[in-house]
């Protein structure tokens, strides 16, 4: 059983962890920073503990101020959302040392996924197919390899996530500069530089499996798109990936199932593929061994609550769904509210909301820790909420989208709604299927 | 901290539903930890919104708000944004210019990390060199002198 658990996150997973938590029964200890003492989160959690002051390599990512901060709380286990130290191994094996039980997979899987050289090992041990590239020191080696991929490539931080430390490179010259910027926002961003060089897919789209899995069992809950991406970060996500000739998305999902029992994965995971929009080839590209921003997507459509089956794993138990349970129901889509201004290349919009007008009413959910007077403290990342909504046909999501969006107000920071409000009235969007490119194509 | 549940997603579902069937134009909610206004759009189509206001919330001083400072030295390259300014693209790494270097427009003179993300700055126009103002991994507000520049260079 899990009694006491302590939360090494902030902002809106945070919420999302209590939210469950509490149904549960389990009480909730939040680890703030001094930036988080009144935010929302903190408010809401039965207790709060100091981590550190505001910036995160001193309280979110410090492994051992937050492993020692549970420990003195008294909590039997460890969440540690998405991002900071949710994918980090020594992080897990010090909680684990610590006598706590971590709410994610294996140390030995965190090893492996985490590097993602490691995972594409694994990834072509399991039989799925990746795309060419490999990892490279030096300025030269990453010439080297440029040679063998071609270009455009890409940059990506070797213990990446979330389009941290991730360059698209289009030209040679442009390669020393665009390695330097990798390797600074690789070690800012996750404390290790290295990077490595894969080919670029010029029309490509992103599609991913959400898998869950006890060690012994493993399953999906079906394929979302992530296409919409701006710096590599996601901005729109949905569920089931529309446009998918059913073949490929069969294919997709048994692949992504295969990797995780040829793993033996245990807990909620997602495995991440970038398919060809013109032939619906598909490669695997990493495995994100936690839970997932757009995870709300896959709830809305499965009805599952995806940190309830993170708990009930990290309890020890066995997955008591089975991959006939899991009947996907209409579609779901959900878009990123960040602090950032889109008409100034998305520049971080950190300060105080005035006002917090979300949208309300059925079909649509709101995952946000901001409410009227809410801080975005410049320390941490600009997703300031996320704006969800399921309908019975796409086309039905589509619309209360639209919807939706017309009534959102925020006041006090800049933030991505002008730009959704114009990607949903894209005809390319309102169509489906739309590959990585799409945001480069929208009219102003 | 947390005795009385705050009400769910589904909960404002239900609250919107009601509404939707009634006359009403707005439902404000107020108990002792939060407010909570559900309110109808203008207009015929238009959605519904949902805005809480937490008892314990916006009390914390707001650094990001109040750190923009007005750029008062013209010869000064200003933070474009809050964040972290640093001089080199990685820790050792030789500074983007030093005291006498020459910059046009479009030189990138540091960065500033904020979000985690590297932003490089840009001079935005020609000139020397003349002083780095902050030093490097400095908290810097948006609009903080950071490197001022002698007149433009010949």
């Amino acid at each position: 059983m899990i009694r006491r658990l302590f939360i090494a996150n902030r902002g809106e997973i945070a919420l999302r962890v209590i939210r469950t938590a509490r149904r549960m029964g389990i009480t909730t200890v939040l680890g703030v920073s001094e930036a988080d003492k009144a935010s929302l989160p903190a408010e809401q959690a039965d207790e709060i503990a100091l981590v550190g002051p505001a910036p995160s390599s001193q309280s979110y990512l410090s492994i051992e101020r937050v492993v020692a901060a549970a420990s003195a709380a008294g909590c039997d286990a460890v969440h540690p959302g998405y991002g900071f130290l949710s994918e980090n191994a020594a992080f897990a094996r010090a909680v684990g040392a610590a006598g706590m039980r971590f709410v994610g997979p294996d140390i030995a899987t965190l090893e492996g996924m985490g590097d993602k050289l490691a995972a594409r090992r694994l990834a072509l041990a399991a039989g799925l197919p990746v795309l060419p590239g490999g990892e490279a020191e030096t300025p030269e080696a990453v010439q080297a390899r440029a040679a063998e991929t071609g270009y455009p490539l890409l940059l990506k931080a070797v213990a990446g996530g979330g389009g941290k430390g991730m360059r698209r490179v289009d030209r040679p010259e442009d390669l020393d500069a665009a390695l330097a910027m990798a390797r600074a926002e690789a070690q800012a961003s996750f404390g290790n530089a290295a990077v490595y060089v894969e080919r670029f897919v010029a029309l490509g789209r992103h599609v991913e499996v959400q898998l869950l899995g006890d060690g012994t069992a493993a399953l999906h809950l079906g394929t979302r798109d992530c296409s919409i991406q701006r710096r590599f970060q996601k901005l729109v996500e949905e569920a089931p990936a529309p446009a998918l000739p059913d073949a490929a998305r069969g294919a997709i999902e048994q692949a992504a199932v295969r990797l995780a029992r040829h793993i033996g994965y245990r807990g909620a995971g997602t495995a991440e593929f970038l398919v060809d929009a013109t032939d619906f080839a598909f490669y695997f590209l990493e495995l994100n061994a936690r839970i997932q921003v757009e995870h709300p997507v896959t709830e809305a459509i499965t009805g599952v609550d995806l940190v309830e089956q993170q708990l009930l794993v990290a309890m020890g138990k066995p997955l008591t769904l089975t991959q006939t349970m899991i009947r996907p129901r209409g579609h779901a889509i959900e878009m990123r509210i960040n602090a950032e201004d889109p008409d100034a290349d998305f520049r971080p919009a950190p300060g105080t909301v005035t006002r917090a007008a979300w949208p309300a009413g059925p079909g649509i959910r709101i995952d946000t820790h901001i409410a009227q007077g809410g801080q975005i403290p410049p320390f941490y990342d600009s997703l300031m909420g996320k704006l969800i909504v399921h309908g019975a046909t796409r086309a039905d999501a589509v619309t209360l989208l639209a919807r939706a969006l017309g009534s959102l107000a925020i006041e006090g920071v800049a933030t991505t709604a002008s730009l959704h409000r114009r990607i949903a009235a894209d005809p390319r969007f309102i169509a489906g299927g739309v590959d990585t490119g799409f945001l480069g194509g929208l009219r102003p | 901290m947390a005795e009385d549940l705050p009400l769910t997603a589904e909960d404002v579902a239900e609250i919107v539903a009601i509404l939707e069937r009634s006359p009403y134009r707005d439902l404000d909610l107020a108990t002792r930890r939060f407010r909570l206004r559900v309110t109808r759009g203008e207009g015929q189509d238009a959605g519904f919104t949902q805005e809480w206001q937490w008892a314990g919330a916006g009390a914390v001083s707001d650094t990001a708000a109040a750190g923009v400072v007005a750029a008062d030295d013209p010869l000064a390259i200003g933070a474009p944004l809050p964040g972290t300014f640093y001089h080199a693209p990685q820790p050792g790494a030789p500074p983007f210019v030093a005291v006498g270097d020459e910059v046009g427009p479009d030189s990138v003179v540091g960065i500033v990390e904020t979000m985690k993300l590297m932003n490089p700055v840009h001079a935005g126009r020609s000139g020397i060199v003349a002083q780095v103002l902050v030093p490097d991994g400095t908290m810097v507000a948006r609009g903080d002198p950071l490197i001022r520049l002698a007149g433009p260079a010949a």
